[in-house]
């Protein structure tokens, strides 16, 4: 294959506030005429960075860029002039956003968004221009473009949206399409349809694609090769079917240990302890090294050169190096079993009474005049003592109003919450307060900024009493700390010194204070990184065991709910589409949402990407008939019709098809 | 867009008659105002009686007011005597316009030229320069910057008329003094707008079609940027009519402002509720001009009905 | 391992190609005796006001401000009693004398060698003993003590408004954010029309009725300014309200008392603050302002604004008069505004601009 662009010794720091810090570090690769390069890293892990710097859009000062090229077309980018740069963006290598609700201009139609690009490179009339932006529109997928041109960008939906960014970076045929995250703003029916989008182009107009990303799903669907990033630096890089089924970097391992996968419903979880670097002071060696479970001691000495795996797969760790003998290797691979069978011991989970019941729960809103939004409209379901009961659905389908309510924080508009057996409303508040806890989503408001961590764990406790002595309290916050697996020692800190994962256990742990059966966790990994959520869910499951604990786990991430969940509910447009045990949900989901949700998820394997069956490309609406929850098989319940119901025991399901 | 228009216009009438019931009922409690005076001459109370119907109960009086008002009658100047309100406003409204026109395009211009070089030249010597003069300009009151100007420019120099209105020379230094406020004013505004667009994404993405720079920061930056400006032009209008009423008095310029000031020294109760109320009148009007541009300018709201917030 | 990690700190030594005789066998053994806690904090802990505070000082514009501020005000304590004339002990012998200043007398270009604006000595030809340091007005009384003392008086109002403001904006706002809902909609209603209103021209009116002084400046202003601090602590209180946080407090069974004095008040404190630190200067040239179109303070009592007023009537030949009043007024204004940009940025890490 020809290489069209080749980097080398790329680097890139940002003198900031507090110091400088190297968000880019040496950084080599080449990216092939027509494939698709996909980069994926954690947060901070500079692969953003890194792309904008390939065109040249890091705002120097503050960023500074080191290096011995970008070679472009045997020209060095790294040389450009600016007005040389200028040429090259948009007409030879171009970029989509994460978030297309802000990389686009308000105020700006989308027509005059589109053509200003074809008019900074070609020197064509303003109604040639239109006429090729409208062409753009049809081809990303936007119906009557003639007429949705002269709207403005809030008038789209943000799939839509995403799809006009798209042809804007389309708008003069470049080489090159960086994507940086584009399709994780959005829900993953959408997702899907914008990947789709993707290998489109690509298969019809050749387009060289970088993908950055930090969904490994995503990774196996659409990339040909693979550069895993770590700290600034590319730790492992390969094609995709190496990296994915021989992974060789530490990390690159423990990243695809630590996501959950569909298909397979036993294996645990691995999670990579501690958090990335701090990369104002990278470490010496490999940054890896201080998360590693079983680390060389040259580790933390000297970075490991790139060594050859393949003659297309390259990783940066010394165990590639000859030195390494089968006896270290084997030692290794002790250290890491162990560590898995600790967690393997998990038996079988029996149920035991109905701890909550909901019926027909309603919470609607009230919008301005004669506008009433309808969140939760008639749901209904029970949770057993001791089981898991994941809640799934895309963003604004009624999921976290409807785990809201189970808390109390709204008084629900009509419906029925019963907690052992009694009404909730009339329940004594205090108690309910102590029975019942929620976890959060977003780990930095969640916890006040004023107060100690010592304060923020112990306030249930200190608004129910819960301690007789001052020491009490603070012994009772040092073993909760230590039960979520912090240090005892750091009560006395504030939360803006924790990492998002720590911040996200001291969350755990204020819920945990008034000893709770029931725990709401309201969408606690979205927010969090790859390895650092597999951190949370391990806890959260082991807390479940030691403990006890019911708990009710929202998320939109359907391969995360399905891991951690007994049972799951699907819920769409604030109604229940369908509840099932986990495994017959994904085996054998039997509403065309479920099905269209199910078929959407992104799983972190390339050979089932690329032959998996996928259901029906079904774009189901809400019908104007109301179906009632009925249950097709044993436990296993469909919002359905009479006849629906006939159908769905006949058929078992709607036809596979082929993708 | 037609409610949000309306409901504006709602909130407008009944501000105004709400100020205008305030100037009646402070008026009624005021000793030597229209309403109970006893220096009116037999001939003025004979008047008064006529047209605010002195001898009715208070609230007839009230309803009467405020018919006089909303029809312009603005009653009878003790100074000048027998002269209404209405044309003694009309005579001195010119001055004050152009004064306030000329001081708010100055301010703004300057202002926003400073505020975008701010930005664009973030933290640099040009960006920390500009905002010392910022802090400068909305710091140092207007009476104080009035009186350097005369004290130096006119007195010491001798380069420009120190006082008066005949001719334009003598509008500079009464419109520098003015305008001093709006600038920096607008120049602390703009600069932060200014840097709020400039980090967003769209702006990148601008970049990355390959745009020229000045071009994106004209298109993209200054654009979006100037939207929220116009909101703050309500509350500068107000700082520009009560800058006014010092500017003309230092500068002795036969303004309205320095007819209201003359009239609060001589007790003309008369002249200060009707300027009161036409200053009122200027300012709601104002507001609401200034909320419909926004509604305009800005398309979220104009295509979608809503009012901001 | 400790002791190499030591050595090697944060060096960073993977630009440098590894010669191949460092590589030793025994580096490629397993690191075993890897600290298992990764994660230790190793800074000081540091509270979120003790953030805010550092923060304040790396700003030079607010610590000058701070400074100013605390200079100026111990001189409007302390600055009348310096010297032995009263604030309003009149001799019309001495009037209208330049500024003299012990030993700056001597320094040329500063003007304080008691020598008027012809380069006259007012002193020796009106035979006066002694030192005016800012010189005396038409009345004979010593511009500094009067200057210090209308000092006094000004900040005095200008907190006392800012104070009154404080406390209802705090409440307004926060029980209109709070509670929500309906109560939240009446309250807003008001607001809205408040905001429409000039609030100078309702403060002319209000003097014009109640007669200057002390209270009835001071009540006017704050008839109208409060309207501000409720609208920000009311968007601040709206935004906390719905922070996970307070939710979190919620579903602990926290109760209205403890939301707000314990969550909301304490995460709205910087908005507060900045808010009072530009209240401050404003209502100083509120003051300031009445004095000068005659709705100031009466006299005996004198305040920056009428000394300032008094001056312009003698600009021309004695600009003394005007100067130090004008000086310190926009001194104080401007001490404020710096500060009060700080504090912003202090605060509020994120809006740094």
């Amino acid at each position: 294959m020809d290489k069209i662009l080749s980097v080398k010794n790329l680097s890139v720091s940002f003198d900031t506030y507090a110091g400088v810090v190297q968000a880019v570090r040496n950084v080599s690769f080449d990216l092939d005429k027509g494939e698709t390069l996909a980069i994926v890293g954690e947060s901070g892990s500079g692969k953003s960075v890194m792309s904008k710097s390939l065109m040249g859009l890091i705002p120097q000062p503050p960023g500074k860029i080191d290096g011995e090229y970008i070679q472009y077309k045997n020209e060095n980018i790294l040389s450009f002039s600016k007005g040389k740069l200028r040429k090259l963006r948009g007409s030879e290598i171009s970029i989509v956003f994460q978030d297309p609700m802000t990389s686009l201009n308000p105020t700006m139609t989308v027509k005059n968004q589109i053509i200003e690009g074809i008019l900074t490179h070609n020197r064509i009339s303003k109604k040639k221009a239109v006429a090729r932006a409208i062409e753009l529109l049809g081809l990303v997928g936007i119906h009557e473009p003639e007429k949705r041109i002269n709207q403005y960008p809030h008038q789209f939906s943000g799939g839509m949206q995403q799809r006009v960014v798209i042809a804007m970076a389309l708008a003069c045929d470049p080489e090159i399409l960086i994507a940086d995250e584009p399709t994780t703003a959005l829900d993953v029916t959408v997702q899907a349809q914008v990947i789709d989008l993707f290998k489109k182009i690509q298969k019809e107009r050749g387009t060289s694609i970088v993908f950055i990303t930090h969904d490994l799903g995503v990774v196996a669907n659409i990339a040909d090769r693979v550069a895993v990033m770590y700290a600034g630096k590319i730790v492992e890089i390969g094609k995709v079917e190496e990296i994915f089924y021989n992974p060789s970097h530490p990390y690159t391992k423990g990243l695809l240990k630590a996501m959950p996968n569909l298909r397979d419903s036993n294996s645990r979880l691995m999670s990579i302890p501690g958090s990335p670097p701090n990369l104002m002071h990278p470490p010496a060696g490999d940054a890896f090294a201080l998360r590693n479970k079983a680390p060389l001691k040259i580790d933390f000495l000297y970075h490991p050169p790139m060594f050859k795996v393949t003659d297309t797969h390259e990783a940066a760790t010394w165990l590639l190096h000859e030195k390494v003998g089968q006896e270290v290797e084997n030692e290794i691979e002790d250290i890491l079993l162990t560590e898995e069978e600790e967690k393997e011991s998990v038996d079988q989970k029996v149920l035991g009474n109905k701890l909550l019941e909901v019926t027909d729960l309603k919470q609607h809103f009230n919008a301005g005049q004669n506008n009433e939004v309808r969140a939760v409209d008639g749901v209904s379901f029970e949770i057993y003592e001791g089981e898991t009961f994941g809640l799934v659905g895309e963003s604004g389908c009624g999921k976290s109003t409807t785990g809201r309510n189970l808390v109390n924080l709204y008084e629900a508009t009509g419906g029925e919450i019963y907690f052992k057996g009694e009404r909730l409303a009339k329940k004594n508040k205090v108690e309910l307060h102590k029975q019942i806890q929620m976890i959060f989503q977003d780990p930095y408001s969640s916890l006040n900024p004023r107060w100690t961590v010592a304060d923020i764990i112990a306030e249930g406790m200190d608004i129910h009493g819960l301690y007789k002595s001052e020491k009490e309290r603070r012994k009772k916050v040092e073993d909760l700390l230590e039960t979520v697996g912090l240090n005892p020692e750091h009560a006395t800190r504030y939360p803006h010194e924790f990492s998002g994962g720590q911040r996200q256990r001291i969350g755990i742990a204020r819920a945990l204070a008034v000893e709770p059966e029931f725990i709401v966790a309201d969408e606690p990994i979205s927010a969090l990184d790859v390895s650092i959520q597999a951190q949370v869910i391990n806890l959260l499951n082991k807390l479940q065991k030691e403990q006890g604990l019911t708990y009710l786990f929202i998320a939109h991430d359907l391969s995360m709910v399905k891991h951690i969940s007994d049972r799951v509910g699907v819920m769409y447009q604030g109604r229940m589409v369908e509840i099932a045990p986990s495994d017959e949900l994904y085996e054998n989901p039997l509403h065309p949402y479920t099905q269209s949700l199910l078929g959407a998820i992104p799983v972190p394997d390339p050979n089932s990407e690329k032959t998996r069956k996928k259901f029906k490309d079904v774009t189901w609406e809400k019908t104007g008939v109301e179906g009632e929850m009925r249950e097709v098989f044993p436990d296993h319940f469909v919002s359905c019709t009479e006849e629906e119901l006939e159908m769905y025991r006949k058929k078992g399901a709607f036809e596979l098809v082929d993708s | 867009m037609t409610r949000y228009i309306l409901s504006r216009l709602g909130y407008m009438i009944f501000t105004f008659l709400l100020i205008a019931s305030l100037t009646f009922f402070l008026m009624q409690t005021l000793p030597g105002s229209p309403f109970n005076d006893e220096r009116l001459s037999e001939a003025q109370e004979k008047i008064l009686n006529q047209r605010y119907g002195l001898d009715e109960p208070v609230a007839m009086q009230y309803f009467k007011y405020l018919g006089n008002v909303l029809v312009g009658e603005l009653g009878v100047s003790f100074q000048f005597d027998g002269r209404s309100v209405t044309t003694i406003i009309g005579e001195r409204i010119g001055v004050s316009a152009i004064l306030g026109a000329q001081a708010m395009g100055l301010g703004l211009v300057l202002g926003g030229l400073l505020g975008i070089i701010a930005a664009v030249r973030h933290n640099t010597f040009m960006d920390y320069t500009a905002m010392i003069i910022a802090v400068l300009g909305l710091s140092i009151p207007n009476f104080v910057f009035a009186g350097l100007l005369q004290y130096w420019v006119g007195v010491r120099l001798q380069w420009l008329p120190v006082a008066f209105w005949q001719g334009f020379e003598y509008s500079i230094l009464p419109t520098i003094s003015l305008a001093a406020f709006v600038m920096a004013t607008i120049a602390r505004y703009m600069r932060s707008e200014m840097l709020d667009v400039l980090g967003q994404d769209y702006i990148t993405t601008a970049h990355a079609k390959g745009v020229d720079r000045w071009k994106v920061i004209r298109k993209h930056g200054i654009r979006n940027a100037m939207i929220p400006i116009i909101t703050i032009v309500g509350p500068l209008t107000v700082s520009l009519m009560t800058g006014t009423l010092v500017v003309e008095q230092i500068f002795s310029v036969p303004g309205l402002g320095e007819q209201f000031v003359n009239s609060i020294l001589t007790n003309d109760y008369p002249v200060i509720m009707g300027v009161t109320l036409f200053f009122s009148l200027l300012f709601i009007a104002v507001i609401f001009v200034v909320d419909i541009l926004y509604g305009i300018v800005d398309p979220r709201i104009r295509l979608s009905g809503g009012g901001r917030n | 391992m400790e002791s190499l990690i030591q050595e090697f700190g944060f060096l960073e030594v993977d630009e440098i190609s590894i010669p191949e005789q460092k590589l030793t066998d025994d580096l490629f053994e397993v690191e075993r005796q890897l600290d298992k806690d990764v994660e230790v904090i190793s800074q000081k802990p540091v509270s979120y006001l003790g953030d805010s505070w550092k923060r304040l000082k790396k700003n030079r514009g607010a610590i000058i401000g701070l400074v100013l501020i605390i200079i100026i005000i111990f001189l409007a304590l302390a600055g009348p009693y310096m010297n032995s004339h009263e604030f309003d002990e009149q001799n019309l012998k001495i009037s209208n004398l330049p500024p003299k200043v012990p030993a700056l007398e001597h320094v040329p270009f500063l003007g304080l060698d008691g020598k008027d604006i012809e380069g006259q000595d007012t002193y020796a030809v009106k035979n006066v003993d002694g030192y005016y340091w800012f010189g005396t007005d038409n009345l004979g009384r010593d511009v500094w003590t009067r200057v210090w003392e209308g000092t006094r008086i000004s900040l005095y109002i200008a907190f006392l408004a800012a104070l009154l403001d404080l406390l209802i904006g705090v409440t307004y706002g926060s029980i209109s954010a709070y509670y929500g809902g309906k109560i939240d909609n009446v309250m807003q209603r008001i607001i809205e029309v408040l905001i429409g209103v000039p609030n100078l021209i309702v403060i002319i009116l209000l003097i014009l009725v109640l007669q200057p002084g002390i209270v009835s400046i001071t009540l006017a202003m704050v008839i109208t300014g409060w309207v501000n601090m409720a609208r920000i602590i009311r968007g601040q209180v709206l935004k906390l309200k719905g922070q996970e946080f307070v939710l979190a407090s919620r579903t602990l069974g926290a109760g209205d008392t403890r939301l707000i004095w314990r969550h909301l008040i304490p995460n709205s404190i910087g908005p507060i603050i900045i808010t009072t630190m530009f209240t401050i200067p404003t209502a100083i040239f509120t003051e300031a302002f009445l004095s000068f179109i005659g709705l100031g303070l009466q006299p005996p009592i004198a305040s920056l604004g009428t000394i300032v007023n008094d001056g312009f009537e003698l600009i021309q030949i004695y600009p003394h008069m005007l100067m130090f009043s004008s000086i310190i007024i926009s001194l104080i204004m401007i001490s404020f505004n710096l500060l009060g940009d700080g504090l912003r940025d202090a605060f509020d890490p994120k809006m740094r601009k």
